[in-house]
């Protein structure tokens, strides 16, 4: 073991985002040594792309707003299989976090008496989304990335880890490669905080980056954690279509809260056509109330393209398969149409949507003030995650920790827009705070060279395939399946077949090869990834198989109804002692009555 | 189906030089499209950093045809696909490996710059007021999403390698959102001076041309900048008075 670099740390955390950025800065305030490993540049995370917003009920602009609204809004967004406490929290502590974020050199933008101004977005009650134009997300981790520099965090850039160490059942460290010289590092530590993100690239259309590979959920799964939710996967509603290059390309909800508005081929507005039952005292009756509503009158409803993002993709996908879509297989979202309404509609849209106005002008020779978008769905989420205690964000493996969309609870069946840059500030504090906690209660543990051993002797294998298949072949395979069989419309028979399909792509992925040397060699690096990719697939799709309904953003086409049977319990996946897969229903804590109350007021 | 010719700096160290890859050309592709094809079709190690594919994250900067670009902005159809395109990594920087370079120095120079120190806040509740319009000038430069194509193409880091002495167009637009940042109370105006030797800059605003967000990087920030350093450091009028209130 001697002969790997050897870090040692009180706490580890793995990821660079929001979470894992906030995590760090936590810890590192509680005075413990931390080292943060990203898999990319610092700076560069997913966090990065989040365009319309941060969620906290400040009531800067609506003074009727408070945390229990917020928190009624969540629950109801989740379908109520939210993990409660979490919801709780968040709601309660977003605003703070937002402050903070300013005290920490974060320019949001105004309202007219020089506060953080806010914005509406689906399934907000009230304008709720802190936000600068349509790249908050930049703000934020630019924010957090420039304080967290200078807190004596070690950072180790452009670092994988591929499998955590365990000492009797605890985590004792992490072992990894680093990506540009290929050189195999082991981080010892005492907590380890992930907040590792999604799992985007499982699927053929998405939103997510190439980081997006599970490696949080594999890592966690693997070391005896427990997966929860993983059937729940967000379809954003509105990602770029055309041209094909693009596609999956996100398009902000924050288009449809500025009073976007979603047509058909035959120009009508289909949104108005479908409001489900929890939202039916909450929706506009026509255009000109939606218009009211995004212009800030109190008194109107919010028009139906800002109900949730589960629902809305749903609708979207159900124009384009009667016919009724977009010459390349989409709808058209119109920002355009406000012209009728502003004087200066094109310098606004162009103000409050540059990054929209840029995207669509360079990618795709689409005026956005002149014309519409054609959008679809796109994979953007995943609400499942690691099982974590709703306040200590600490893992079923003691030393664990898992904060963000790597973590599972707070969103339930269906995240709300803005829940999860919100999401990242509350939780990833939390789970920097209880890692350092429960780092200076704990002694460093022991490293099992043989653990150590075996991991790099896996990473490894791929050179000794030399000439095996291409590892992106597998990847494009297990894409287009998963897009396939387990995307937005969901059966038993497809997932049957997806179940199947999965065991032939782990046979090919054990047999993946790679030429060239260790260093910067992508084709090596997903290599690894694919294991990752296989794990979080088979989660999602064992967990939609046992979920006979359709709830949140999983949607089964043999049981398109939510049932009771289903509402109250989470699915969990974990391994088992025979190394293959268990899934069991865990049933949902009864919620405490004061927030029973809360949610029956804000019905 | 149109096919094209990819030029490509592969490789490491002394061994590196072009390679060329034949790959197919559809609509609306984008130069990194073409680096994903021939890493998934001919050859899987072919070294690029890349992310978000949608110019936000900074990650894909790249030389296309000799213009520091990002491979994700840049569209087949904006080139002449009848000759080879040619794409190189950033020249500024030391090779790691074919696209790849090692873009750590960026980091240190940023680490040494003072940190934002906000004023007290306006609120007992511990909020500020700030106004849109006095956010809007900062927001401008908060917009870089760190690419380093300014880096890239500044000819006192690119031709005469200043790297120790000059912080470069990215960190003087970084101290300008600080130092017009509606709160901050700190003075980095020496620092800009001396170790981020601004003066070398000579304003030919090279660096505002390849921005691939578009901010005003020279007149913006490193003008204003340079005038405050100038004031601050060698107004004559200025400076008698300094040198009389130091006698006092």
């Amino acid at each position: 073991m001697s002969e790997y670099q050897t870090h040692e740390h009180d706490v580890l955390v793995i990821g660079a985002g929001g979470a894992g950025l906030r995590a760090a800065i936590e810890a590192s305030a509680a005075k413990v040594s931390v080292g943060l490993v990203c898999k990319s540049l610092l700076g560069k995370a997913h966090t990065v792309m989040a365009e319309g917003g941060i969620a906290a009920a400040m009531a800067n602009v609506d003074d009727r707003d408070n945390w229990k609204v917020h928190f009624a809004d969540t629950m109801r967004g989740g379908q109520y299989l939210n993990n409660w406490v979490m919801a709780e929290l968040h709601a309660k502590e977003a605003p703070d976090r937002v402050k903070e974020l300013e005290a920490w050199g974060a320019l949001f933008d105004r309202t007219k008496d020089g506060r953080i101004l806010q914005r509406n977005f689906g399934g907000h009650k009230y304008p709720r989304l802190a936000h600068v134009g349509d790249r908050t997300g930049l703000e934020m981790i630019r924010t957090l990335q420039d304080y967290g520099i200078h807190q004596g965090i070690e950072v180790y850039m452009e670092h994988t880890a591929t499998t955590l160490l365990l000492d009797g059942g605890r985590v004792v460290g992490a072992f990894g490669y680093d990506r540009e010289r290929g050189r195999f590092r082991v981080f010892k530590a005492k907590a380890i905080v992930l907040a590792t993100g999604g799992i985007g690239r499982a699927f053929k259309i998405t939103s997510n980056s190439w980081e997006y590979t599970g490696d949080g959920h594999a890592l966690a799964y693997n070391a005896g954690a427990d997966l929860m939710d993983m059937e729940f996967v967000q379809f954003h509603p509105t990602g770029m279509v055309w041209p094909p290059s693009v596609r999956g390309i996100l398009v902000t909800e924050g288009v449809r809260g500025e009073g976007g508005r979603l047509l058909n081929n035959k120009g009508e507005r289909f949104m108005f056509n479908d409001i489900p039952d929890l939202y039916k005292n909450q929706v506009a009756k026509d255009t000109e109330e939606g218009w009211r509503y995004v212009t800030g009158d109190k008194n109107a409803n919010r028009p139906p393209e800002l109900l949730t993002r589960d629902h809305v993709a749903r609708c979207i996908n159900r124009e384009v398969k009667a016919g009724r879509g977009s010459p390349h297989g989409g709808v058209f979202l119109d920002i355009a149409w406000i012209k009728e309404k502003l004087p200066k509609a094109a310098e606004h849209i162009k103000k409050k949507l540059p990054s929209m106005y840029h995207q669509f002008k360079e990618l795709a020779n689409v005026d956005i003030t002149q014309e519409a978008m054609e959008v679809g769905p796109t994979t953007h989420y995943v609400m499942g995650g690691v099982r974590v205690d709703g306040v200590t964000q600490m893992s079923t493996v003691p030393g664990l920790f898992a904060a963000g969309e790597v973590a599972a609870g707070l969103h339930g069946a269906n995240r709300l827009g803005g829940n999860s840059l919100s999401d990242l500030v509350v939780f990833g504090k939390r789970a920097g705070e209880h890692a350092a906690a429960w780092a200076k209660s704990h002694g460093q543990g022991k490293v099992d060279a043989g653990q150590v051993e075996s991991a790099a002797k896996w990473a490894l294998a791929p050179f000794d395939r030399a000439g095996g298949e291409n590892p992106y072949g597998v990847q494009h395979s297990l894409q287009d399946m998963m897009q396939d069989k387990v995307g937005i419309v969901r059966n038993d028979g497809d997932m049957a077949a997806a179940m199947d399909g999965l065991a032939v792509l782990r046979k090919r992925a054990s047999a993946v090869g790679i030429d060239g040397n260790r260093e910067y060699n992508p084709g090596w690096h997903t290599c690894l990834d694919l294991p990752n990719l296989l794990t979080v697939s088979e989660a999602v799709t064992r967990s939609a198989l046992d979920r006979r309904e359709s709830r949140g953003g999983h949607f089964r086409e043999d049981f398109p109804d939510k049932s009771k049977e289903f509402s109250n319990h989470n699915t969990v996946v974990r391994k088992g002692p025979d190394g293959a897969m268990r899934l069991c229903r865990e049933r949902i804590p009864e919620m405490r009555d004061d927030l029973k109350k809360v949610i029956e007021e804000n019905k | 189906m149109a096919q094209a010719t990819f030029r490509i700096w592969k490789g490491q160290g002394d061994s590196a030089g072009f390679k060329d890859f034949v790959t197919d050309a559809t609509v609306g592709m984008v130069v990194l499209d073409a680096v994903h094809q021939i890493q998934a079709e001919s050859d899987p190690t072919l070294a690029c950093r890349w992310n978000c594919k949608a110019g936000k994250c900074g990650s894909c900067s790249a030389e296309i045809n000799g213009n520091p670009r990002l491979m994700c902005m840049t569209r087949l159809d904006q080139l002449d696909l009848t000759v080879p395109v040619i794409i190189e990594p950033m020249k500024s920087f030391p090779h790691v490996r074919d696209l790849v370079t090692d873009v750590s120095w960026n980091f240190r120079v940023k680490k040494a710059i003072k940190p934002f120190k906000p004023r007290k806040p306006d609120a007992p509740d511990g909020t500020w007021r700030i106004q849109q319009q006095d956010v809007e000038r900062v927001q401008e430069f908060r917009k870089c999403i760190e690419c380093f194509l300014c880096q890239d193409v500044c000819h006192v880091l690119r031709d005469h390698h200043k790297h120790p002495e000059f912080a470069g167009p990215r960190h003087f637009v970084y101290t300008a959102a600080l130092e017009m940042h509606p709160l901050d109370t700190e003075n980095r105006l020496g620092q800009m001076k001396d170790a981020g030797g601004i003066g070398y800059c000579n304003i030919t605003k090279c660096c505002t041309k390849v921005c691939p967000e578009h901010i005003t990087i020279t007149d913006n920030a490193i003008i204003p900048l340079k005038e405050r350093v100038t004031d601050e450091y060698y107004d004559p009028i200025t400076r008698f008075f300094k040198i009389f209130k130091t006698n006092q």
